[in-house]
């Protein structure tokens, strides 16, 4: 059933609509677990139009399978979608800074408080995000260290290659998932590919741990293939690669690959003179799962993050 | 009147980029101020220009107390203005949500890292700040509420309010919230405008600081008292939105002025047909405190925010 979430009317003839799908069986009984998954946060990253997509088709599908309740948000920055613009249009403001919203602020404040009322109650929320567009990411659960203990055992069924915990200093205090946990709904943040493409093959990848979870939660009895095993990455397995010249970034590398410390990740160019800048190398040995794709580059430029861990 | 760098990177394109500080007198550390840190706030940074001349007049006066240092750092972003964006030109990032920064982060964690090395251990900390909502406002001192702030010493800006506000999530990441943290009495001044330059009310947030700068027994300098501020709590301000249709908004009403109960302060236009859509009423008594400045606006949106049951 679609349902809208938040609407508002634009300056012109036109209406912003926040919809949702809502998926859940025909005689419920009223105890069913809810799983709600967002997308289109940012409007650069659209590799959550398809997995959305993707997991309705196959719910719809099977649909005698389906146990319990899926809330699919599909679009929850419509016109940052429609406008190619990562922020929300007009206000320039990251959508994700201001969680929990409010109703008495700018229409990016109002949406964002009328999202968060609806998803309040899921059991589970799904955020799914596509990277930016300067970084290429590994298929990736992150969770904060504060909740990681209760959402680690939902994490490890989204079918991912890396789960990274991430220190409690550097969360996010506006984000979404931020807000749903400090309501007592256990949410989490996908990563995969990069803005403004779907990586097809990473994006099937997490439509299986979506199914996975569903199955583990209970609330799905169809087909679910778990393919990937999660490594863990804590705060001191994961090394930051920062370009320390500007110019043009060549890798010398592919992305997720596998480096020994000292091995070189890619060099910096200057195109006016022809000549080289800096060679970048691995600060340690481990899997790069982030790796620069946006090849401009300045002083500070994250270029790659390389997970060591159990690849070390 | 000593320029220094306060910091100093390379680009790709652009040659060297430095952030420039200019200190008067000498001494402790006696007052920082810090102008604009996005790319489109031109009165902030007008009214570091008429700060910066007038400081200089004074220093050569020796009208700067001896002993007494201030530091002025007009803008933290010039490349954003010659661009014509508002946030840093590379990755759109915000640099007043990168504070308290990383010296070995991305560009504007490092700016942030590298300002907050410089302006720290000063005694007062002002910045010219731009509100999260475009608009107009009546001039005032804000601060953020960290149980560190000094609501007496607002007053001696002699501005006719001061706000004082909790502090909403990303508030964190900004420079007045790490400046109070780390023992420096940290106010922000809010001009009328931000997009385009008035005189008076520049000329008002200059005289607001040497005020508050002799006040504070840094500079010697005979101004007029101004006002006996009015403490408000953002809180208490009233919202009034348009609830009902977005479209042109034609004001009737601006900052500063007493409306009554009943009043019509604004008419919401339908663009096609040129009819009124929607009166907005003053709810109660009091004084405009700030208005939207945009031409058209979106169904429920701010359109004033409004202090309560006050007279001029």
């Amino acid at each position: 059933m679609i349902e809208t979430v938040a609407s508002a009317s634009m300056l012109i003839g036109e209406v912003m609509k926040v919809k949702k799908n809502h998926l859940a069986p025909d005689f419920p009984s009223g105890r069913e677990k809810r799983l709600s998954i967002v997308s289109g946060l940012h409007g650069d990253e659209v590799s959550g139009q398809y997995i959305c997509y993707e997991v309705i088709r196959r719910i719809k599908k099977n649909f005698e399978k389906l146990t319990g309740i899926v809330d699919v948000y599909p679009f929850i920055n419509p016109l940052g979608l429609e406008a190619q613009n990562r922020y929300v249009p007009v206000f320039d403001t990251d959508m994700n800074t201001l969680f929990p919203g409010s109703t008495d602020g700018t229409v990016g404040e109002y949406t964002a408080a009328l999202i968060v009322r609806d998803i309040v109650g899921s059991d589970i929320c799904v955020d799914i995000h596509s990277s930016s567009i300067y970084m290429k990411e590994i298929p990736q659960v992150r969770i904060n260290s504060d909740v990681a203990e209760e959402i680690e055992p939902y994490a490890k069924k989204m079918n991912t290659d890396v789960i990274w915990v991430h220190p409690s200093s550097t969360v996010m205090l506006g984000s979404l998932v931020y807000s749903l946990n400090e309501m007592g709904v256990k949410s989490m943040v996908v990563e995969s590919g990069v803005a403004l493409k779907i990586d097809y093959d990473y994006a099937n990848q997490i439509v299986e741990g979506l199914f996975s979870l569903m199955t583990y939660m209970g609330i799905w009895n169809g087909e679910s293939n778990h393919t990937h095993s999660p490594k863990i990455a804590g705060d001191k397995d994961v090394a930051y690669v920062n370009a320390e010249s500007s110019g043009i970034f060549i890798p010398a590398i592919k992305h997720s690959d596998i480096v020994k410390k000292g091995d070189i990740i890619g060099n910096i160019v200057n195109v006016l003179t022809g000549s080289p800048e800096e060679t970048v190398t691995a600060p340690r040995s481990g899997m790069v799962f982030s790796l620069r794709e946006y090849p401009v580059i300045e002083e500070g430029s994250l270029v790659a993050r390389i997970f060591g861990g159990t690849y070390e | 009147m000593n320029k220094e760098s306060i910091y100093s990177m390379n680009t790709a394109y652009r040659g060297e980029y430095t952030i420039w500080g200019y200190q008067f007198g000498s001494g402790d550390k006696a007052a920082c101020i810090v102008g604009s840190m996005r790319g489109n706030e031109f009165q902030q940074l007008y009214i570091c220009s008429l700060l910066s001349k007038k400081l200089s007049e004074l220093e050569n006066r020796g009208a700067i107390v001896s002993g007494k240092q201030i530091l002025l750092i007009p803008s933290l972003n010039y490349s954003s203005f010659n661009v014509g964006k508002k946030y840093w030109i590379t990755d759109n990032s915000d640099i007043n949500r990168s504070f308290p920064g990383n010296a070995s982060g991305q560009a504007t964690s490092r700016i942030a890292a590298a300002v907050m090395d410089k302006v720290t251990g000063y005694s007062y900390g002002i910045q010219f700040a731009s509100f999260y909502m475009e608009g107009v406002f009546v001039p005032h001192v804000r601060m953020i509420e960290t149980g560190k702030q000094s609501n007496s010493l607002a007053n001696q800006f002699g501005l006719p309010y001061v706000l004082t506000s909790v502090p909403r999530a990303y508030d964190k990441a900004t420079l007045n919230y790490n400046w109070q943290m780390r023992g420096t009495e940290a106010f922000s001044v809010y001009s009328k405008y931000t997009e385009r330059i008035d005189e008076e009310s520049a000329k008002q947030a200059v005289s607001s600081v040497l005020r508050f700068l002799t006040r504070m027994g840094i500079i010697r300098y005979n101004c007029h008292a101004g006002y006996i501020s009015t403490i408000l709590d953002e809180e208490e301000l009233l919202n009034i939105k348009s609830e009902k249709s977005g479209g042109f908004f034609r004001r009737l009403v601006y900052p500063g002025d007493e409306v009554v109960r009943g009043d019509i302060i604004a008419h919401i236009v339908n663009p096609m047909t040129g009819e009124n859509t929607a009166e907005i009423y003053a709810p109660t008594d009091g004084i405009i405190f700030f208005c939207q400045d945009t031409p058209m606006i979106y169904q429920n949106s701010v359109l004033f925010k409004m202090i309560r049951r006050l007279h001029n």
